[in-house]
């Protein structure tokens, strides 16, 4: 049962990283390790930011 | 070249990792960032003979499947072939072909950092984990195009399309990703045009950022194309496809100001609505109010996505791309694998012929054309697909770890979408060959009603096909539709065959219904978002290039910039589309090719790119691997836009075609063909000199850059190599596995790097 969590747990972090679920987590961890002396965006700056940015800069998606 | 006196001054692998040792000398501190060198090649070159057994049974496996496949005239042919014919030759190809590429071709260099680790920022250039990165790049380059055109081919039989689908994959469209994403990881992530401006000079980079412009627009006309032949005339479909909108926006909504950034959380309760939209269909087209309200011909339905693509290109992305993107990665991922289970469990017995009566003819009612070079345009997505020259540079490449990574996400996502073209081919060809062609044929052909398609099948003399109105009937009524009779464009045929496994997987003939709508719904999924974001692609690339000449359009902040430039792009588009839905012709079957030709002209472009950079590095030996794709796939889009122009045969050539009408209507008279009326006769002569005239505007532009590429090879043949546009090397301070599974010396490594104090080694990227 333990190890049946363990992999679920797994199993919805590996798909949290294909969505992009990840990105806020990823963005503090990079921040506190570049040492920056400004505090960093909150989680809801860092969302607006981020689907700002992809308005000025835009992807294409794959037929 | 005779200024060298002997081959050890030529730059190769050895000497430029030696030269760029003081460069990329690592820190005495820290652990090394990449395995070394001997011991990596000891683990490779290492055979045990476990080892050998394994690789001895996957050959044997591939090799009875593709005997059971291509040689064993049986009655019928299990579907369970078709996956280990496919996935042993892939895991093969893996191994060994892109182990050469890497090896001799692009030299990776684990030493080196990655731009996702020296640009590293937290938003664009993050380090991430291969396994992740790899499921978000396979996300991100499959989507309706590998479920569309392997059902299309499929009127030929299905070994024309298997051979061309895994061979294709192996040698053009997985060495096409797997060359642009390393070549634009080593640039910092630049994308392809801005590589082809750099390597081409300007004539061949302005020719390929036009190519690519107007590629983009024959490409969102034809998926939209798909989704409007899917929709028409099905109240079940319009409902659960239009109720995708609200949720998207509520979503939307949800993630910007109720909860920001609970993306699984927001993704789950799509789904649930999604289901419910789909289960919600059913219900209301039994309606009488919704089967009236939601009844659309398909010319209503065009009107409607252009006008949806206007407003979805011009609003922000966080209200309706980003959550619709959620969706369709969601659901992408679990029909993939739902797909592939039900394949495996169910393992249909499929009865098509190997080849069918219409693989050695022209005029083929599904696509018209010959084998060569047709069947090769009609799979393009699958097994060379052009688009994902724009993927895999940009994105990817700028959330790569480790250099080496690029083999297993470039060429392994690219062998994962060839996977899934195959199961959609498998898909479709499981289902009666007498359904699938009263479904894919033009309304001109089959009536349209269910006794003149069946009667019209039935004269086609098909082996072993004798179809009734009643099974026509059935399985329209199985389906929840109105009917089932030229349904053409791929998505509803697939649809069927998937429900049609589905069922008999989970739920019963009585789930048929639900599981078609289910497959309408995600392929409309990833079409719509595919419009959306070609739409604003193209948008920008219009506005960038009219801002060389009134800078103000280079604001991407600019309203009226920006909205002129997505109505341009829309119009362009949107007359592809009602062009295709009012061709008396029948639509798919002459604009299909010209998808095919579009992608891969594209692909010729990209691998064109590709073979100037390799030359300049001055690995001449094997160029080869960039070159014999390139020349495969301009031969096959030459010929195949050469066909389009000039075959007098009126069934292929548009000008042949429009000759003919044109004559027919100078003679006064008031049908022709299938074109029954005086206006659908000349909506054919305008219709093909249209398609002609991008045809040859295509082709005229693929060509260009093609010899402006050769120029540049040939240039940097003669000087022995070039100056190369990569950033310059920088150390990296990180290790991550290559592949899939670490080997034994990379988990040692891990390790090492894993028993660094915290503080000590930079964060890591994944956890798992």
């Amino acid at each position: 049962m333990r190890q049946f969590a363990v992999r679920l747990r797994g199993l919805v972090g590996y798909l949290e990283g294909v969505l992009g679920a990840d990105a806020y987590r990823k963005y503090l961890a990079h921040h506190h390790e570049a040492g920056h002396a400004f505090p960093p965006m909150t989680e809801r700056e860092f969302w607006r930011d981020r689907t700002d940015r992809q308005d000025t800069s835009p992807q294409g998606r794959c037929c | 070249m005779d200024q060298r006196p002997d081959a050890t001054q030529r730059p190769d692998a050895t000497q430029m990792a030696g030269g760029a040792a003081d460069i990329l000398s690592h820190e005495p501190s820290l652990p090394p960032p990449a395995l070394d060198d001997d011991v990596r090649e000891a683990e490779e070159r290492g055979w045990t003979p476990a080892k050998i057994g394994l690789w001895a049974v996957i050959s044997l496996l591939g090799g009875l499947a593709w005997i059971m496949l291509a040689l064993v005239r049986g009655e019928t042919v299990n579907a369970i072939w078709f996956v280990f014919a496919s996935v042993c030759t892939y895991f093969i190809a893996y191994r060994f072909y892109s182990k050469v590429i890497e090896r001799y071709l692009l030299k990776p260099n684990d030493r080196r950092a990655t731009p996702a680790e020296y640009k590293a920022d937290g938003k664009d250039f993050v380090r991430t984990d291969r396994n992740v990165l790899f499921g978000h790049h396979f996300a991100a380059i499959a989507g309706a195009g590998p479920l569309v055109g392997p059902v299309i081919a499929a009127q030929m039989g299905y070994l024309p399309g298997t051979i061309w689908i895994v061979v294709g994959v192996v040698l053009a469209g997985a060495v096409q990703d797997y060359l642009v994403m390393f070549f634009s990881m080593r640039r910092g992530g630049r994308s392809l045009g801005q590589m082809a401006r750099e390597e081409l000079g300007v004539i061949g980079g302005t020719a390929a950022l036009v190519a690519t412009l107007l590629i983009m627009i024959i490409i969102v006309a034809i998926l939209a194309l798909v989704v409007v032949n899917a929709l028409g005339e099905s109240p079940w479909g319009v409902f659960s496809v239009g109720m995708t909108i609200p949720i998207a926006l509520f979503m939307g909504v949800y993630l910007r100001f109720i909860r920001p950034g609970k993306v699984m959380e927001v993704s789950l309760i799509g789904f649930v609505l999604l289901m419910a939209a789909i289960i919600g269909g059913g219900f209301v087209a039994d309606t009488e109010w919704g089967a009236a309200f939601f009844h659309l011909d398909r010319v209503t339905i065009a009107w409607g996505i252009i006008v949806y693509g206007f407003i979805a290109a011009v609003l922000p992305v966080w209200l309706l791309l980003a959550p619709r993107d959620y969706l369709s990665t969601f659901m992408k991922i679990g029909v993939i694998v739902m797909l592939a289970v039900a394949i495996v469990v169910v393992r249909p017995e499929i009865t098509v012929p190997a080849f069918s009566e219409f693989a050695g003819k022209e005029n083929g009612p599904v696509f018209s054309g010959a084998l060569f070079p047709f069947l090769f345009v009609t799979i393009a997505c699958g097994a060379l697909s052009g688009f994902h020259a724009l993927i895999s540079s940009g994105t990817t490449p700028k959330l790569i770890e480790k250099e080496r990574q690029t083999r297993f996400i470039g060429y392994g996502g690219m062998l994962m979408e060839s996977f899934v073209a195959i199961m959609a081919l498998v898909a479709a060809i499981s289902i009666d060959r007498g359904i699938y062609f009263a479904m894919n044929a033009p309304a001109a052909l089959t009536g349209g009603t269910v006794e003149t398609a069946a009667q019209w099948v039935n004269s086609l003399g098909l082996a072993n096909v004798s179809l009734t109105p009643d099974v026509l009937a059935q399985t329209a009524k199985d389906v929840g539709e109105s009917t089932i009779v030229s349904r053409s464009g791929g998505a509803p045929t697939l649809a069927v065959g998937l429900a049609h496994i589905m069922q008999q997987f989970i739920g019963g003939p009585a789930m048929m219904a639900f599981w078609y709508h289910f497959a309408i719904m995600f392929e409309a999924l990833f079409i719509l978002t595919a419009v959306d974001a070609g739409t604003r692609v193209a948008r920008f690339m219009l506005q960038d290039s009219i801002g060389n000449f009134v800078p103000k359009f280079k604001e991407a902040s600019w309203r009226p910039g920006a909205w002129l430039c997505t109505a341009v792009m829309v119009a362009a588009w949107g007359a592809v589309l009602l062009m295709g839905v009012t061709d008396p012709l029948g639509g798919i079957n002459t604009l299909f090719p010209l998808f095919g030709i579009a992608n891969q002209l594209l692909a010729a472009i990209a691998l064109a790119v590709c073979l100037a950079i390799a030359a300049k590095k001055g690995t001449f030996k094997f160029l080869w691997i960039p070159a014999v794709p390139l020349a495969f796939a301009a031969v096959v889009t030459i010929t195949a836009s050469f066909h389009k122009i000039f075959l007098p045969v009126p069934a292929v050539g548009y000008f042949a075609n429009n000759a003919a009408f044109a004559k027919a209507l100078a003679e006064g008279k008031t049908s022709f063909g299938t074109a029954k009326t005086v206006a659908a006769m000349e909506a054919v002569v305008r219709n093909t000199m249209i398609q002609g005239v991008l045809s040859v505007v295509f082709v005229v532009l693929s060509i260009v850059v093609i010899l402006t590429a050769l120029v540049a090879t040939v240039k940097s043949l003669r000087a022995g190599g070039g100056t190369d546009h990569e950033d310059p090397a920088k150390p990296s301070r990180v290790f991550a596995p290559a592949g899939l599974v670490p080997t034994p010396a990379e988990r040692e490594l891990m390790a090492e790097w894993n028993a660094l104090p915290a503080g000590k080694r930079l964060q890591q990227a994944g956890h798992h």
